[in-house]
């Protein structure tokens, strides 16, 4: 077996800034994830399952919802902790820290801030230990990067609601035991609704044919006529803002996350770069290797400041969804050029499962895609600079 | 039962290990140090089997800074009970064994378990001088260790086979691979070792009986040569006249 050799590159002693607790819950997630996931992802990967035995060990090193506070079964922990285990976990693989983003920010986050006190207590312990699973369904296949536009409904039918439509590309659908759904009331308003595993006309088929993400499970989730009990409408907050502020949470793990990836495959650039030898001589002694590992190590560099700043930020309240936006966007980014540079880096074996960077790759082509295209989140600082959203425009005609 | 666990740091593995003040002193700089693998994997976590299986109570015992606090968090996180720190920075074998003797002397301890090393400086010494000042028996090196009542049954590695040995409690056991099997912590041990207490006394400033001169960095490995397998001649000659082995 192969072993994980994985040491974090830290060229501006970040670790420095951080707490001893914060080592502690990062190192124990990397002693967890180098014992049970390491030698499995490869398989998983290949096969495009998902490893469902690990949902209880994710649970015990605090993957799932790490801020969520001690009284619904959370450990409180802040936003860099957070931040911290999202990076561990997309080091190893995309998709495991997926599955750990969508429980966390996409699921207990909303149920946390716009949940009744009956809500939280039914399901926010339960989910923290990994023993109930939720996903989140706010695409459609019509209305992607425009999910304002969503035509899934409900009706108030009295003393339930009729939800109808349907959710595409929903990570964890194929085996969570709960949706959060995001719909439009008679009025035409957005709310979240809680939509439970064994409701009637509520059924989730897997997507298959994913050449990214495969250790990830993603489905659909289809409403035909499902009664829904009025409890379990988020009673917090309505409007496309209720689920946008979902995808701040998520978008600041996966700016954390991506960044693993990187450090991931700079890790294994560089040691390979001193050990495999050409012309006589290790290939990091090449000039256009050492071009590419100080560009490498330079952007995880300014990455990892802008994460570390943006957790303090996010930690006082004070984080904006544009900063996010931006971290997210540029973090996802470096880490796709970083990938493919350290695939070439390792010539042939690159392209094999021996090392991870193939596999990286791909799945960061889904992350780049997910919660805000990589030309969204641009519009996104666009709009915030300038004042001037650029997400529409007039259909132009030909003169 | 009562069991002490003595529990030190250790330069991660994967440190690069350099000296400074010409060669007399490691530099620590940019140093990150883990749990000697041999006090969390072996010594703590068969603590905590034992206490599981008997009942009792695990406290950790560390003979340093305020900068050992994070494995001994680490400790607590795993499951130790609470943890005490004699506050000096040790620097020698004969030191941290008086140190950790005049401590345990007051406890009344059943078993005071210790890895069989640290794995940077590599001296077995300090479970010997431990039993010692303790006039208690010492077992080192066990791989296995079980508690029937006041007696003690141990393993231990010996060349080409399996020792096994019984000794009365209380004793002092060093512990090497294969006495347990790694813990990670989890979050509620994390959350849980916030609360736990960590003792900081002062030492009995017991005198250091050595002192490091000189440190040096073992000589680089030397390249491969490859000879072809049909040319044994060639490799015969090599061995006697190049490495001068046979
Ligand atoms: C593996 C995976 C898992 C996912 N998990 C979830 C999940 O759990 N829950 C969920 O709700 N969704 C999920 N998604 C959906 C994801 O959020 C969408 O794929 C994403 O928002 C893009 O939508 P789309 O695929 O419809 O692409 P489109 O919106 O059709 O975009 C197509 C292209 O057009 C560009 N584009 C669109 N609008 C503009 C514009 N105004 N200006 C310039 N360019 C524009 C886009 O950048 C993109 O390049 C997942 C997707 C994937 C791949």
């Amino acid at each position: 077996m192969k072993s994980d050799l994985y040491t974090h590159p830290d060229y501006y002693a970040l670790d420095d800034l951080l707490t001893d607790e914060h080592k502690l819950i990062r190192d124990t997630a990397r002693d967890w994830v180098k014992k049970e996931m390491s030698p499995i992802i490869d398989e998983h990967y290949e096969n495009a399952t998902f490893p469902m035995h690990i949902l209880s060990g994710l649970g015990e090193i605090g993957a799932f919802g790490p801020y969520i506070p001690e009284e619904y079964g959370g450990p409180g922990l802040d936003q860099i902790s957070y931040g911290l285990i999202m990076q561990e976990l997309e080091r190893c693989d995309s998709g495991l820290r997926s599955t750990a983003s969508v429980q966390s920010s996409l699921v207990m986050y909303p149920i946390w801030k716009y949940g009744s006190e009956e809500q939280k207590q039914k399901y926010l312990p339960k989910m923290a230990t990994g023993e109930m699973i939720g996903c989140f369904g706010l695409t459609e296949p019509d209305y992607g990067s425009d999910p304002g536009g969503m035509v899934t409904n409900f009706k108030d039918m009295g003393d339930h609601y009729l939800l109808n439509g349907a959710k595409m590309w929903i990570s964890n659908a194929p085996f969570a035991d709960v949706a959060v759904v995001w719909a439009k009331n008679e009025e035409g308003r957005i709310h979240g609704l809680l939509v439970e595993r064994g409701m009637e006309g509520f059924s989730t088929p897997e997507m298959h044919g994913k050449l990214s993400l495969r250790a990830s499970a993603t489905g659909e989730l289809i409403f035909d006529n499902v009664k829904v009990p009025k409890e379990n409408l988020l009673p917090g907050r309505s409007g496309l803002g209720a689920p946008l502020s979902c995808l701040d949470s998520a978008r600041f793990g996966i700016a954390w996350g991506a960044l693993g990836a990187a450090m991931d495959c700079y890790d294994q650039a560089l040691r390979y770069s001193k050990e495999r030898k050409q012309f006589n001589v290790p290939i990091g002694a090449f000039q256009l290797m050492q071009k590419k590992l100080a560009e490498m190590i330079t952007e995880i560099t300014k990455a990892q400041l802008l994460t570390y700043r943006l957790g303090q930020l996010r930690n006082e309240g004070k984080a904006t969804s544009a900063q996010i936006s931006m971290a997210k966007r540029n973090n996802v980014e470096i880490a796709l050029n970083i990938a493919r540079e350290a695939r070439q880096m390792h010539g042939g074996m690159g392209i094999t499962s021996e090392y991870s960077m193939m596999r990286h790759m791909a799945n960061l082509e889904s992350v780049v895609t997910y919660e805000g295209t990589h030309d969204i989140h641009l519009l996104i600082t666009g709009m915030d600079v300038t004042g001037i959203p650029a997400f529409t425009r007039e259909m132009p005609t030909k003169k | 039962m009562k069991i002490l666990v003595c529990i030190s740091k250790a330069p991660d593995t994967t440190t690069k290990i350099s000296f400074t003040d010409g060669d007399t002193k490691f530099d620590e700089s940019g140093v990150k140090y883990i749990v000697n693998p041999y006090d969390e994997w072996y010594a703590l976590v068969r603590g905590l089997e034992l206490k599981e299986a008997h009942g009792g109570s695990v406290t950790t015992v560390t003979v340093g800074t305020a900068e050992d606090d994070a494995t001994i968090r680490k400790a607590l996180a795993i499951g130790a009970d609470d943890a005490t720190r004699i506050n000096v920075k040790p620097e020698d074998a004969s030191q941290v064994a008086a140190e950790i003797a005049a401590y345990a002397k007051e406890g009344a301890y059943d078993l005071v378990l210790l890895g069989k090393e640290t794995i940077d400086y590599n001296g077995s010494q300090v479970g010997g001088m431990i039993a010692e000042h303790l006039d208690m028996p010492f077992i080192s090196l066990a791989e296995k260790l079980d508690v029937d009542g006041t007696t003690a049954t141990l393993d231990k590695e010996i060349t080409g086979g399996v020792q096994t040995v019984e000794a009365e409690l209380p004793l002092v056991v060093s512990c090497a691979k294969g006495m347990a099997e790694q813990r990670i912590p989890n979050m509620r041990g994390i959350m849980a070792a916030r609360k736990k207490p960590l003792n900081v006394v002062e030492p009995t400033n017991a005198a250091k009986q050595t002192s490091f001169v000189k440190y040096a960095l073992p000589a680089p490995k030397s390249a491969v040569k490859l000879i072809d397998p049909n040319n044994m001649d060639e490799l015969v000659e090599l061995l006697h006249n190049e490495a001068k082995v046979i």
